[in-house]
């Protein structure tokens, strides 16, 4: 019966595609192979119900279509059957879900190790900033925005003085080392989002969001804007490289400090503020 | 009144509501333009959700030929592209999504299904669709006005959707704002009337677990309606404000084109709170109608009652509760809260198991049933697979860390447009040619409709499934051209040919189903008053197409549920509602 076959080769065939088709994810860059494992679990899970219910409906068509004198039986509830596919599908829900919240849990912890970064969103460009030798980012404003300072670093805050500043470069981070990637914009949402590290988060103006990663292999990604901030969405590109240690090392001397890019009487300024200390 | 013996059968209470006193149109305006016969009004709306929808469908066309052959079409710049997404998204969800099932179907059927002579308030219902025409024809004035209409993309978030390096900032955004506010509006006026009308005219017998689930979905998703829009309202107003007095609800201090702007001090989270508390409802707002018209479609088409009615019914209800706690779901990467990820993914997952017991409950119904393939028979089972497929992916996006990667990509937009594109399109489809006889009194042809099921269902599969596996590739939704990107191969950009190619098939075969509608008005065969010999109260009108005040003198008396399909001992095998039980011929020789 031809619709019958029809549906049946529609579950099969999306089986199939599911199967031998190209398009996959992208070899992950970083630890959270954990989010694959939940996603192989769902389509396990969610593919056989698909599969379940389409043959089920197919096998319905082939069997029960309308020929001359068949009548339907008139069944209108059965409460026992109704009780257990409930609390099947209960049961197929809670495996999803108890990863996932496992997950989650690693996902929104970050260790106490993680170094930080910092990743600014411009329309329609990024900006990336280290912690120089104290090991802490300075604060920042959107309001301290000048041709000099371009990330709206605070002057009178000595721990920003020595801040590496990356504007339209690429940023460099080491295997290995857990990062906590603080997220801020001066303009509009946008998304830092690079698909191998298969984490991301949005960028708000006003807010300072974060993830955090392990890169576990070298490489260099392209980093992509994955929210819609305006005309050039689609140009805003950068890219991130994770080094080997030596390599990072080389590439972090070569940087310029804060303090370098912008005049000097501001580290005075913020020394005399500071005490001296 | 009219007076009807009381028969004292369990379950018929004596008539409370009395007979009303109709308005009756004079002139040929008051009658057909300016009507106030809800019959008149749903298909007021309805032509005018499709003709809005068709420039949807159009612009899907344009960017489909941006994505699918980027480069090619010189006159379809990256301005332009966000354009056509964001209003091909607004149009689709709720110009013609939201206004057809509930201004098309809820006007004509409601009062039918419940044996009503019209809405109770029939003024206030003329006025919503006037409403809605105008919030539509303000729509389409942004495609004109300078700058042209907005392009934020259909959620608007801000600070983007009223700052300059968005299209459409001029007159764009505002327009959409004013359009949005009137929708809502018109959308409250007409929604009460639906309310109302379900609670308060239902005719003598027509208990509320007698209730077709056609109307059941469209009563729910009203009710859900007039509680989230206002979320949207407030949200439209104001975003307006900030946008034409400089306020900042939504805006913190920010630069903007590289000058310190003069907003600060808002939140745009609190826009994106607003804006899902609305827009996760939407979402069921178009799919319980479209849950309860293809529970009729399933029922009526396989001769056998739906299984689990009552089930059925307090599933319809507890995913209607349900969604309104869930809405953090779009937004586990937005930077909110991070802790909120718990607890939205955990009601999101639960949402699935009452929309689980519905998929079970309309499979359950074809078992053992005498299964037509007519036209909507056929659009039901497309809704079945497409929904099925888009509801499981949701399972995906739900559960919060596995949405992390997946969030912002073309897995997204293929999900919602399989569950909430496709899948209520089908029913929409299978409605109307299901009760296209009822409006007209003619059938559609079949064989156009065969052909336009088998393009649409297998195209829109072809297009969407497809498409999930580029999300999963890792590329972003809402780009006007992919570019260089070392993680994309070139069959990827193979794969988004093909997709366009069949989008544009699919897009014109919907010229075979207009072409259809109007032909079938003048050579259809004639339908009668019940061709799908159906149980429900809107086939067994005196007239068909039904005239004013629907039921002539009296008004029908309700004595059994809507889906005694099959019964057994009984000779037809449908028994109408509004069929007293002595009436009822028995098989020959049965026991009575």
């Amino acid at each position: 019966m031809a619709v019958a076959l029809i549906l049946l080769l529609v579950a099969i065939g999306s089986v199939l595609f599911h199967i031998y088709s190209p398009w996959w994810w992208t070899p992950i860059a970083t630890n959270w192979a954990y989010i694959d494992h939940t996603i192989n679990i769902t389509f396990w899970i969610t593919g056989f119900v698909f599969v379940a219910v389409i043959a089920f409906m197919a096998y319905c068509v082939f069997r029960f279509h309308h020929r001359e004198g068949r009548r339907a039986d008139y069944n209108p509830e059965n409460k026992k059957l109704e009780w257990w596919l409930s609390v099947g599908t209960g049961v197929g829900v809670a495996a999803m879900l108890a990863p996932g919240l496992v997950v989650w849990h690693q996902f929104v912890t970050v260790p106490a190790d993680a170094t930080e970064v910092e990743v600014m969103g411009q329309q329609w460009q990024w900006s990336f900033r280290l912690p120089g030798k104290d090991g802490r980012l300075g604060t920042s404003d959107v309001r301290n925005i000048a041709s000099d300072n371009p990330m709206g670093l605070n002057r009178d805050d000595r721990h920003a003085q020595d801040d590496v500043v990356i504007e339209n470069g690429d940023l460099h981070l080491q295997v290995g080392k857990p990062v906590k990637v603080l997220l801020r914009s001066v303009d509009v949402l946008h998304d830092f989002y690079v698909p191998e590290f298969r984490a991301k988060m949005d960028m708000v103006p006003g807010m300072v969001t974060y993830f955090w990663m392990t890169p576990i292999r070298t490489g260099t990604f392209d980093v992509l804007c994955a929210e819609l901030c305006g005309a050039a969405h689609y140009q805003m590109r950068a890219k991130v490289i994770v080094d080997e240690e030596g390599e990072y090392h080389a590439w972090l001397e070569q940087q310029k400090t804060f303090a370098e890019l912008s005049p000097a009487k501001a580290v005075v300024k913020a020394t005399y503020q500071s005490g001296g200390k | 009144m009219v007076d009807i013996p009381y028969e004292g059968i369990r379950g018929i209470p004596p008539a409370e509501v009395p007979d009303v006193e109709l308005y009756h149109p004079r002139s040929w305006w008051t009658r057909y333009v300016f009507s106030q016969d809800a019959k008149v009004i749903a298909i007021q709306y309805s032509l005018t959700a499709t003709a809005i929808g068709l420039v949807a469908l159009v612009l899907s066309w344009l960017m489909r030929l941006q994505l699918g052959f980027p480069g090619t079409f010189s006159f379809i710049d990256a301005n332009q592209y966000l354009q056509f997404i964001t209003m091909h998204g607004m149009i689709m969800v709720i110009y013609l999504l939201t206004a057809l099932f509930l201004g098309g179907f809820g006007n004509y059927l409601i009062p039918l299904m419940v044996g009503a002579r019209d809405m109770v308030f029939p003024y206030v219902n003329m006025l919503s669709y006037w409403v809605y025409l105008l919030a539509v024809l303000v729509l389409a004035s942004t495609f004109f006005v300078p700058g042209g209409p907005t392009g934020a993309g259909w959620t608007l978030y801000p600070p983007q959707a009223i700052l300059s390096g968005t299209p459409g900032q001029d007159w764009g955004i505002i327009l959409m704002m004013a359009s949005l506010i009137l929708f809502i509006i018109g959308f409250t006026m007409g929604g009460l009337n639906y309310v109302v009308t379900v609670l308060q005219a239902r005719t003598r017998g027509m208990t509320l677990m007698r209730l077709p689930l056609t109307v059941w979905g469209i009563f729910t998703a009203t009710v859900m309606a007039l509680l989230a829009f206002p979320a949207l309202f407030v949200a439209s107003v104001m975003l307006l404000l900030d946008r034409l007095l400089g306020t900042s609800f939504f805006m913190p201090a920010l630069v903007e084109m590289g000058q310190l702007s003069k907003y600060g001090g808002g939140s745009p989270l609190l826009f994106q709170h607003l804006f899902w508390f609305f827009g996760h409802p939407e979402v069921y707002i178009v799919a319980l109608p479209a849950f309860g018209i293809v529970s009729d479609l399933i029922s009526t088409h396989a001769r056998k009652n739906i299984f689990g009615y009552r089930m059925m019914v307090w599933a319809i209800v507890a995913i209607g509760a349900l969604s309104f706690i869930v809405w953090a779901h779009h937004m586990y990467v937005s930077g909110m809260f991070p802790q909120f990820g718990y607890f939205f993914a955990t009601t999101t997952l639960i949402i699935a198991i009452p929309t689980a017991i519905k998929v079970y409950n309309w499979v359950l119904t074809l078992w053992r049933g005498d299964i037509h393939l007519t036209v909507p028979m056929l659009f039901a089972l497309g809704f079945i697979i497409t929904f099925v497929n888009g509801g499981l992916t949701g399972l995906f996006l739900g559960n919060v860390v596995v949405d992390v990667p997946l969030s912002d990509t073309m897995f997204v937009v293929a999900h919602f447009h399989m569950v909430m594109g496709v899948a209520p399109i089908m029913v929409v489809l299978g409605a109307i040619y299901h009760w296209y006889p009822k409006v007209t009194g003619r059938m559609l042809n079949d064989a156009m409709g065969k052909f336009h099921f088998w393009v649409t269902f297998l195209g829109a599969y072809l297009i969407f499934f497809p498409m999930h596996y580029l999300g999963l590739l890792g590329v972003p939704r809402r780009y006007f051209e992919l570019g260089d990107a070392t993680f994309i191969p070139s069959s990827a950009h193979s794969l988004n040919a093909f997709i366009s190619v069949v989008a544009l098939t699919v897009g014109f075969s919907q010229m075979v189903f207009l072409f259809n509608l109007v032909w079938s008005m003048f050579k259809g065969e004639a339908s009668g008053g019940n061709p799908w010999r159906a149980t429900t109260l809107e086939w067994q009108t005196p007239e068909t197409p039904p005239g004013h005040g629907n039921w002539g003198k009296e008004l029908p008396v309700v004595y059994r549920w809507a889906y005694d399909y099959s019964v057994p001992g009984a000779a037809e095998d449908f028994i109408p509602q509004n069929q007293p039980p002595r009436a009822t011929q028995l098989v020959q020789g049965a026991a009575s």
